[in-house]
């Protein structure tokens, strides 16, 4: 990167540093952090809303809804979570293959699987088999992001479920006197009320989807875990002008204190935004808070 | 049936290195899966068992050390317990593979801990104690102060006071969450062998045979089923052991007084 990197066998131990850290395969391990945050940014919104309607469903009225959205709640129990990732990830991939098979080869009749083969049409493959190399990873990573929202919906559905059911019946009840519908009473009592309830589960959840973000690498993405044992290993001087021993455990140090960094500053966050939501609330917290201000 | 019977003896303890030593590699039976898989339970429960049962000690620990006075005891409880329960696990296990690794080149008597036996269960361990200690400190922190002001009447004071008053109720108020810790640190046996430590011989857990067959039949619909059945029958057994620790802890109480165990499934690591 900088002009003095072009011989790095004649430079000062900071010098080869900042041209070793700041070789190409290391700004796509610096990338694959932001894969991170972007899996972040997209699944945590993702995942709330699945848990949402999963929440709804399992307080709705009509019976099958409600078995539907119990039954989601309860998948993820008794579960090792990895375990699901990577069904997820398979089943879903074939799902999409074989519905597209369907669609798209209405006339081809050898069954789909064939002993243990899992065999479709070439135009049902998914990505198709000439698409070019990023289309590839980036429908993997659409797959991981799809398979963590399922998998934290349904956390976050269990989550919301005790909120809404934590919120004070005489609450609900008011609202019915008051002549408002199900639906009124719904979105605007129960919801508004829920989240202070809701908080500290989500929260916790939030600290489980950061720290589960390292399981990105089971399902076959390229992301920090992946570039940390690739720089780390050992490098001899015939494949790279920066040759060193195994520095692995070093760079898994780095992804610790990177790790413990974000869950530190989480936390710091979502401790503000506690007391933000507590304000006004009929809480043993909101009432601390009254008393203080007065 | 006796097919199946010669397939239980070739490869029950196959996880151990008891039995046949090359996996089946075609024609998958049913009998198969759920045999290899039960075999690499054996791993599960032995990671599971060991972590917290040593682990416990090490909990009570760190609860008495983070709820101590002196700055010097409170703050390395405080590290301890931020680092291990902030960061991933399978990081952990990562860091403390290649840490162990390098220890070994420079100190051959390092190498058992390269092992998952050794390594992996060590770093279990201390995670577990984190969890559990931070648990076990909340529990500490809501003693009821009307029980420590009886002990103290009674002239109780130090070790007596805290054998016979403090920790059975701290045990008492944290024996719920204590039974959702055991319950996920037991999931949490399955990432053993997905992060850098080796399955020597391919003597795997339970995910890692499930995953094996995946691989081999591109079928996920039967062998991760199989580890959901096994790991739901190894939840219910921890429910119910707890359960009966729980009675016998609660046994002084009236019925209606005694702490229920509510499911909480956000306690992953």
């Amino acid at each position: 990167m900088f002009s003095y990197c072009s011989d790095p066998d004649t430079l000062g131990t900071a010098a080869w540093f900042s041209c070793y850290l700041t070789t190409g395969v290391h700004m796509s391990f610096y990338l694959a952090f932001l894969k991170v945050l972007l899996l972040l940014a997209i699944t945590a919104p993702v995942a709330l809303g699945f848990g949402f309607l999963g929440a709804m469903a399992a307080r709705s009225r009509i019976a099958p809804l409600r078995w539907l959205g119990k039954i989601y709640i309860a998948i993820v129990r008794g579960v090792p979570d990895i375990a699901f990732f990577l069904f997820f990830v398979i089943a879903l991939d074939q799902a999409i293959e074989y519905v597209r098979h369907r669609v798209l080869c209405p006339d081809w009749d050898q069954p789909v699987r064939q002993g243990s083969d899992f065999v479709v049409c070439q135009a049902a493959k998914m990505p198709l088999g000439n698409a070019p190399q990023y289309i590839h990873e980036a429908y993997g990573f659409f797959l991981a992001v799809f398979t963590f929202a399922i998998v934290f919906g349904a956390f976050a559905a269990n989550v919301l479920y005790g909120g809404m059911r934590a919120v004070p019946n005489a609450q609900l009840e008011t609202a019915e006197a008051y002549g408002m519908t199900h639906r009124q009473t719904f979105w605007r009592i129960l919801v508004p009320q829920m989240w202070v309830f809701a908080l500290p589960g989500l929260s916790n959840l939030w600290m489980v989807l950061i720290k589960a973000t390292p399981l990105l690498f089971l399902l076959g993405i390229e992301d920090v875990v992946y570039w940390a044992r690739e720089l780390g290993g050992t490098k001899t001087s015939k494949f790279t002008d920066y040759p060193h021993g195994d520095w692995r455990m070093w760079y898994f140090l780095f992804l610790l204190i990177f790790y413990l960094g974000f869950t530190r500053i989480s936390e710091l966050v979502l401790e503000r935004l506690m007391k933000r939501l507590t304000r006004g609330q009929a809480t043993a917290g909101g009432e601390a808070q009254r008393k203080a201000a007065a | 049936m006796s097919t199946c019977l010669q397939t239980i003896q070739d490869y029950a303890l196959r996880s151990i290195g008891i039995g046949e030593r090359l996996l089946p590699r075609e024609g998958f039976t049913l009998c198969e899966q759920f045999t290899l898989i039960g075999s690499g339970m054996i791993w599960n429960v032995y990671f599971g068992v060991m972590a917290l049962s040593i682990g416990f000690f090490l909990a009570t620990g760190l609860a008495v050390a983070k709820g101590a006075q002196s700055r010097w005891i409170r703050k390395p409880a405080e590290w301890f317990i931020f680092v291990f329960r902030g960061s991933p696990l399978f990081i952990q296990f990562f860091f403390a593979y290649f840490l162990f690794l390098s220890l070994k080149s420079s100190y051959p008597a390092f190498g058992a801990f390269t092992a998952a036996w050794l390594g992996a269960l060590i770093v279990l361990f201390l995670n577990t104690a984190a969890y559990s200690g931070e648990i076990f400190y909340g529990a500490l922190r809501s003693i009821p102060k009307g029980d420590i002001e009886a002990a103290d009447a009674y002239g109780m004071t130090g070790w007596p006071r805290f054998k016979r008053i403090i920790w059975p109720t701290m045990l008492r108020l944290a024996w719920p969450a204590y039974t959702n810790e055991a319950i996920f640190l037991f999931h949490a046996t399955t990432l053993v062998f997905f992060s850098g430590f080796p399955a020597w011989q391919q003597r795997g857990d339970a995910l890692y045979y499930a995953s094996y067959f995946a691989d081999k039949t591109f079928n996920p619909f039967i062998p991760y089923p199989i580890l959901a059945v096994y790991f739901i029958l190894v939840t219910l057994i921890i429910v119910g052991v707890f359960a009966l620790i729980g009675k016998r802890l609660n046994r002084h109480l009236p019925a209606e007084r005694h702490l229920r165990t509510r499911f909480r499934p956000n306690l992953m690591r």
